[in-house]
């Protein structure tokens, strides 16, 4: 398992702690499958915002703070530096978008941002396309870990461009990545670690399923397997059959 | 005056952001504070002095992917 910025997290699944049915469930989903990482955010106080800290808190796990919602590097940066106070963390999960329909990173502005942050010692997980070029900027610019996305937020369409991220992974051997976003089910995320990626962000899928612990679980499962196969270092594919039992010493009948 | 506070007008006698903060019930509460799009740290909210017209944001914990 790679570290995040120094930190060896016991389980590569993290998780997002929106959308679910109630706290109760949120809290069994953590339980349920030992996401080792919690993703948070920060909106206006209208009340419920102390209740949720301590249930956060409760849940012993580490917690991811994001900037969700940002469309310019400005607001990201005031959202991080926010962040930071309040959660007593320098990691941030690190969101520019850039359009509203796709919710896809704006590259631009996420740069900028990232290169304000890591100057101030935020330790930045960027949330990212596929695309090389802005992935070697973002580590030019004191990124040491990377979020390329499988989808769309929320799409749950899983690893929408398999070559790009295959590629993206073989340039980057050394750096920790972590699929953020648009997976929707368990082979989803054990595609992800299979190809090597070091861990999975994933929130719709689980707070949306009908039973959101359950489907937690799944998730954890999956990741595992992923994680052992690829350490296992699977076999390559190839279009034409190999029988599996030997030829030789079959019978002239 | 006349102050900004999440996106609603308020009226407040409070002369500092700290001052706001008591004034609008949030002493002690976990929240951070932007002033007019800035980050203000906690730290600074004694001692930074409100004008007419000042956008504050008071934001806490919560929910996210």
């Amino acid at each position: 398992m790679r570290e995040f910025y120094g930190v060896t997290l016991a389980n590569a699944l993290m998780l997002g702690t929106a959308q679910y049915p109630s706290p109760a469930v949120m809290q069994a989903a953590f339980r349920d499958s030992g996401a080792s990482v919690a993703t948070v955010s920060l909106r206006r106080e209208a009340g419920q915002g102390q209740a949720f800290w301590d249930i956060i808190r409760d849940l012993g796990v580490r917690v991811l703070p994001n900037t969700a919602g940002c469309h310019s590097a400005r607001e990201a940066v005031t959202t991080a530096r926010m962040a930071r106070e309040m959660f007593e963390t320098n990691w941030i999960k690190l969101e520019v978008i850039g359009h509203a329909d796709t919710l896809q990173p704006d590259p631009f502005g996420l740069l900028e941002a990232a290169e304000i942050l890591t100057r101030e010692g935020f330790e930045v997980f960027p949330y990212t396309t596929e695309d090389q070029v802005l992935a070697q900027r973002l580590l030019d610019a004191g990124c040491r870990v990377l979020m390329p996305w499988g989808a769309p937020i929320g799409s749950g369409l899983g690893l929408n461009n398999r070559y790009g991220l295959r590629m993206l992974r073989a340039a980057f051997p050394e750096v920790p990545m972590v699929i953020d976003a648009g997976l929707g089910l368990p082979s989803h995320a054990a595609e992800a670690m299979e190809m090597g990626f070091d861990a999975v962000l994933l929130n719709t899928a689980v707070a949306q399923a009908g039973d959101p612990a359950a489907m937690a679980r799944a998730f954890a499962l999956a990741v595992q397997a992923g994680q052992l196969a690829h350490a296992a270092d699977p076999m390559g594919p190839r279009d034409m059959a190999a029988p599996s039992t030997p030829v030789i010493g079959k019978a002239w009948l | 005056m006349r102050i900004d506070v999440n996106g609603e007008s308020r009226e407040l006698a409070a002369a500092t952001v700290a001052e706001a903060l008591d004034e609008l019930g949030w002493t002690g509460a976990r929240v951070a504070t932007a002033l007019n799009g800035d980050f203000l740290p906690a730290s600074a909210r004694a001692v930074q002095t409100l004008r007419e017209g000042d956008r504050l944001e008071v934001l806490a914990p919560m929910q996210g992917g």
